[in-house]
């Protein structure tokens, strides 16, 4: 069965088209991750799927379900969101057990969810707390256990970590994956952060424009992008692209490197100069002027010693390199 | 910025602008207060001395409470501007709600024509208000000043609470729809609670000018039973002879519900109650 079917989703905000026709097709407990710059729509989306925004057309199908009409609390879904939107004048017990309450569930077995959902993320000693009263990690772990307790069909998470710090961010990363594995429930997350997206995963949806632009594994869209906008967008540093006639390529096409697989050799196919050296320990990046006026990033695994200045050139492996033609698409 | 806070001159001088302010602010309520205490003759001899053991007497508030009847005044005052303050406040938020959160033809323009009504002074459409009044058989009734009261407070009301209910979190919001909220739990649970800084802003806005009026009362409902207590007080002044320990003791008391009402509304100024909503 399908966790989720988008078919012909647009949306509109007066003349401003946001959504253009998004087909999606997400399968039972899979992790799905929308990425794409700000301004994409993937926000948009999500809101569409959680019943916040209407779709201007198209359908909407959460486990077989239409639910185009459905009110958003009885689609069966949960949503965390980036600001942590806690009842303020709600205990955390209370914030956790309100959509329950809601529903008309029985007490005992309010007190039960509660309890769970507390002991899985750890924060049984604050039941008793008000948001106010609690960090910002805590807070999300809070927003994470009111989506837990209502043990929905579909959780959406609207950029939950971006209000975290790094160190944080990364731990509740993990907790997000440790939750999806022991639910087993479909997730559906929004981010711009491609780290997010590539760690969390099981598909990637890269959107641009309200448009999809790719959908695959991480892995897949890493390797294999479909086109230059998702080649760019995925990988960091960003990948190099160099005009295919300097290699000896058909006009107009476009070869693009990813920086890690740009060697740095004392007489390679593009000479150039060093401009800017990033040493972060586990690698260095080193930004290039190409001898046409290109910039280029090379990543060097481990601590490399160069200096600015040094004339250098790049070489590469013509099998780890993409080609794309003049509309960015992949050849 | 913290050393120019620390600097003790400037907290010195900041002080002492505050106190000679609270001073020229307080000096005419000091010297109702303390001239209601005083003798008809000792008021015009020496309005600026305090009651001593000669001039002091209570026979202005003495007067207030025989002639007239005084409680019945000020029952009707504090009808009239709670009742106001709960519908302006009331339809206002809920107006202010719709106005801000939901989209719809025509939202700017009604709002636009809803903030018209700042401009333009209530008094100017009095006749019309008058005969409407007499049509629906409302004249000396505390309705009719509740009714022109309200639609007197709603525009700034509105104008106010809608800026301040746009910066409560859409997510917050839209929380409470996913967690099956109605629109009317999330306004009185959600979305009011924040607001509340701006509401009493609102109110104390409001009560003020409606305690103090003297136009409306006056026009709409000058019967004995439904007097304000700024109505009622009239009777003292005439066009030749002023009671005035009358007067000033009419005065002083008509201080007192104020300011109970603009402490009690102003500590929900003050209250916090927003922090650990979002972020």
């Amino acid at each position: 069965m399908t966790a989720l079917k988008l078919s012909n989703v647009c949306k509109s905000f007066g003349q401003v088209e946001v959504l253009k026709d998004i087909n999606l097709t997400v399968g039972e407990g899979e992790f799905v991750v929308f990425v794409g710059p700000s301004g994409c729509g993937k926000s948009t989306l999500l809101r569409v799927i959680s019943g916040l925004e209407e779709a201007s057309s198209g359908e909407v199908e959460i486990s077989g379900n239409l639910v185009n009409d459905v009110p958003p609390a009885k689609r069966g879904i949960a949503m965390v969101f980036q600001s942590y939107a806690l009842y303020p004048h709600l205990t955390v017990r209370d914030n956790m057990a309100l959509a329950l309450k809601q529903a008309r569930m029985p007490k005992d077995k309010i007190a039960e969810r509660v309890a769970e959902a507390s002991r899985m993320l750890s924060m049984g000693d604050y039941l008793d707390r008000r948001p106010s009263e609690l960090s910002g990690g805590q807070r999300q772990r809070v927003a994470i256990g009111r989506a837990v307790v209502r043990e929905p069909d579909l959780f959406l998470f609207d950029e939950p970590l971006s209000n975290l710090d790094a160190a944080l961010r990364m731990n509740t990363r993990l907790e997000i994956a440790r939750l999806h594995r022991q639910l087993g429930t479909c997730m559906i997350y929004v981010t711009h952060d491609q780290v997010e997206a590539m760690t969390l995963a099981d598909k990637i949806v890269v959107l641009r424009d309200g448009k999809v632009e790719q959908v695959g594994s991480p892995m897949e869209i890493y390797n294999n992008p479909a086109n230059r906008f998702v080649a760019e967008f995925i990988g960091s540093p960003s990948m190099n692209f160099v005009p295919a006639e300097q290699l000896g390529g058909p006009v107009g096409t476009q070869i693009g490197i990813r920086p890690e697989y740009a060697r740095i050799t004392k007489n390679g196919r593009l000479p150039g100069t060093v401009v800017h050296v990033e040493k972060l320990g586990g690698d260095t990046n080193i930004l290039i002027d190409l001898s046409d006026g290109l910039s280029f990033t090379s990543r060097q695994f481990g601590q490399y010693d160069i200096a600015i200045g040094d004339q250098i050139a790049i070489d590469f492996d013509d099998s780890k390199c993409l080609a794309f033609d003049s509309e960015g698409q992949r050849v | 910025m913290s050393n120019a806070r620390a600097n003790p001159f400037n907290s010195i001088a900041v002080h002492v602008a505050l106190l000679t302010y609270t001073a020229i602010a307080l000096f005419p309520v000091f010297v109702i207060l303390i001239n209601s205490f005083k003798s008809r003759k000792a008021i015009f001899r020496d309005p600026l001395a305090l009651p001593d053991g000669d001039t002091f007497t209570l026979i202005g508030y003495q007067t207030v409470m025989k002639q007239g009847d005084f409680f019945l005044y000020f029952q009707n005052s504090m009808i009239v501007t709670v009742a106001t303050l709960f519908f302006v406040l009331l339809f206002g938020a809920m107006a202010a709600f719709a106005l801000a959160e939901y989209r719809f033809k025509g939202n700017l323009l009604l709002g636009l024509y809803l903030a018209l009504g700042i401009m333009i002074p209530i008094r100017i459409g009095t006749v019309a208000i008058l005969e409407m009044m007499v049509a629906s058989g409302l004249v000396n009734t505390l309705w009719a000043l509740i009714l022109v009261y309200t639609a007197q407070g709603l525009p700034l009301a509105v104008f106010i609470l809608s800026e301040f209910m746009r910066q409560v979190s859409d997510d917050l919001k839209n929380a409470g729809r996913i967690d099956g909220l109605s629109e009317y739990t999330i306004f009185f649970r959600l979305v009011l609670p924040l607001v509340r800084p701006a509401m009493a802003t609102v109110a104390v806005f409001n009560m003020i000018p409606i305690w103090n009026d003297l136009w409306f009362p006056l026009i709409l409902a000058p019967a004995e039973e439904t007097k304000t207590l700024t109505l009622g007080s009239q009777v003292f002044i005439g066009q030749f002879v002023t009671d005035w320990n009358a007067v000033l003791s009419a005065l002083s008391m008509a201080i007192l519900p104020v300011m109970i009402l603009y402490v009690i509304f102003s500590r929900q100024l003050i209250r916090g109650i927003t922090s650990g909503a979002v972020k």
